[in-house]
């Protein structure tokens, strides 16, 4: 090559170019010629089957070496499917590990831990009670509109919950009781469900954003109320707003899990459209483990609104609190919600 | 009784797909369903092997231990089997087993999955239906192993690249060829699929 442009290049056509061109040549062959020699010194050194003949693998490829540099074995196919240009992925197993043995641990101590530390609240300070007793005034907390939103959230939510919970409980705690072939209709129709039904929690989660975004920023009074032990000592009432510390807990649990959830849920239900193996596995993990944590936080939610506080339900059931209730629980929003209306009081007496 | 495997000599695959077309045509497999496959690791460059690639039947199967609906199960010939009666078409198989065999038919919107479909090892199904019957032929293919045979697509490959057969059978071919010739690049998954490797 070095030899070639020299001719061409730089030397003008005619008898001298000629000339010199087979000093250029054998320049060249010369390069080659060490060049083959470099080359023969790898070969003498490579191994030899007893036939003498030389070894063809010596530059292979050899599925132990490459599988300790990487996690799979990858390689060319001649089909459109991506997925199976994948030789071997051990990680597989791993994968395995998890869900049968991990996930199914961790899963059975978070929930049933916190039923049972629910359980414990129960016994020891029992139902928080309205101190000064119902006072038969009712307060509007939440519109119709709010209501839909959190109920379209919360009916979803437990259908996604339970039809999940299918999937790693359902063949310890489900199958021997129904039966293999009614077992497996209830998980066909549960997959199903839970593919659809994520698209109403969705919305319902924007929804809920949308509305109480504002009021769940945290705020100084958020601190005094932690400080303050909540809602746990029964003696007094901390200071709080539209939403208390406690809830606003809640509220970005449920944004932070709701996200995490929606966005490997959707992972797993179009599989392989933008991930590869890897990333399926890390996002049923993702999907599972913050899915039982969301469940736990979720269980402790509803206690708190139905069995470990008179008053709390109404709020979501009819939209009206009791006057008293909201006193003790959210003074500051009271007032302001006092002070909005022209006749509170008035318009909230009830028609003894 | 007899530990099946299939064992694939790397140094002997010429990426011909024959197994693949083999596999296709005696079992009936859908369009778009590829119970073996070949891939090439290194494609054109020195040292290329190609390995070709379907269920391993692996000792203490992933697949089995993941399904939520528990329908795939080892025979006690070691190959795994599945019930497509109960199959839910969840996709953990895929995820859990190491060689991508799993296969699923698009049945309807988003990447929603049919029936899971696999190798069987050309020994019929795992669900009811009566061994060597058209209702069984129909779901998961030929039975072979039913009349004694082994695989078609170790069967048809050309070079004997691909080994189908008892583990210990096949092993020692594949460990004889390597002290014959002297190289050999692995019995490829086998460590992944039975926690063990032939020893050469």
């Amino acid at each position: 090559m070095r030899g070639c442009s020299a001719t061409v290049g730089k030397e003008p056509r005619g008898k001298r170019s000629l000339a010199i061109f087979p000093a250029h040549f054998r320049l060249a062959i010369v390069a080659l010629m060490l060049l083959a020699i470099a080359g023969a010194i790898p070969a003498a050194a490579q191994q030899l089957a007893p036939d003498g003949a030389p070894n063809p693998t010596a530059s292979g490829v050899n599925q132990q070496t490459l599988l300790q540099a990487a996690p799979r074995i990858e390689g060319y196919i001649d089909i459109p499917d991506t997925k199976a240009r994948v030789l071997v992925q051990p990680a597989g197993r791993t994968w395995d590990h998890f869900h049968e043995v991990t996930l199914r641990w961790f899963g059975a101590i978070v929930i049933i831990g916190m039923i049972a530390a629910l359980g414990a609240a129960y016994l020891i300070v029992g139902r928080l009670r309205i101190s000064a007793g119902r006072s038969g005034k009712k307060v509007p907390r939440f519109t119709a509109f709010e209501r839909f939103s959190h109920w379209l959230t919360a009916v979803s939510f437990v259908t996604l919950g339970l039809t999940g919970l299918n999937i790693t409980f359902g063949k310890i705690l489900l199958l021997p009781v129904i039966g293999p072939d009614a077992f497996s209709s209830l998980s066909q129709a549960a997959k199903y469900i839970h593919n659809f039904t994520s698209f109403a929690f969705v919305i319902g989660l924007v929804l809920i954003v949308a509305m109480w975004f504002k009021d769940n920023i945290p705020r100084k009074v958020d601190i005094d109320w932690l400080k303050q032990g909540g809602g746990f000592i029964k003696s007094k009432h901390a200071p709080a707003g539209r939403f208390n510390a406690g809830e606003k807990a809640v509220f970005w649990l449920v944004i932070f899990a709701g996200v995490a959830v929606t966005a490997s849920g959707f992972l797993l239900l179009f599989p392989f459209y933008v991930t590869n193996i890897l990333g399926m596995q890390v996002a049923q993990v993702v999907h599972a483990v913050i899915a039982l944590l969301f469940v736990a936080v979720i269980i402790a939610h509803i206690y708190i609104g139905t069995l470990g506080m008179e008053g709390a339900f109404e709020a979501m059931g009819t939209g009206e609190v009791d006057l008293n209730w909201a006193k003790e629980h959210h003074d500051l929003w009271l007032q302001d919600q006092l002070a909005k209306e022209h006749h509170p009081v008035r318009r909230a007496a009830p028609a003894e | 009784m007899a530990r099946m495997k299939f064992l694939c000599d790397a140094e002997r695959c010429i990426d011909c797909n024959a197994c693949v077309t083999a596999c296709k045509n005696e079992n009936e497999v859908p369009w778009g369903i590829n119970r073996r496959r070949v891939v090439t690791i290194n494609d054109g460059k020195p040292g290329e092997r190609s390995v070709s690639m379907a269920c391993m039947h692996c000792t203490d199967p992933p697949c089995a231990a993941v399904c939520p609906v528990e329908c795939i199960f080892p025979t006690a010939d070691g190959i795994v089997l599945h019930n497509k009666d109960l199959c839910i078409g969840c996709g953990y198989c895929f995820y859990a087993c190491p060689f991508g065999a799993p296969q699923y038919p698009q049945v309807s919107n988003f990447g929603s999955r049919g029936k899971m479909d696999k190798c069987t090892y050309c020994a019929g199904g795992g669900g009811p239906e009566a061994p060597g019957s058209a209702e069984e032929f129909a779901k998961y293919g030929s039975d072979r192993f039913g009349a004694g045979k082994l695989p078609m697509c170790a069967e048809m490959c050309s070079t004997k690249s691909l080994l189908a057969g008892d583990g210990d059978v096949i092993g020692q071919i594949y460990k004889d060829r390597v002290d014959q010739r002297g190289y050999g690049s692995g019995a490829w998954g086998w460590l992944t699929a039975y926690h063990e490797d032939v020893q050469v």
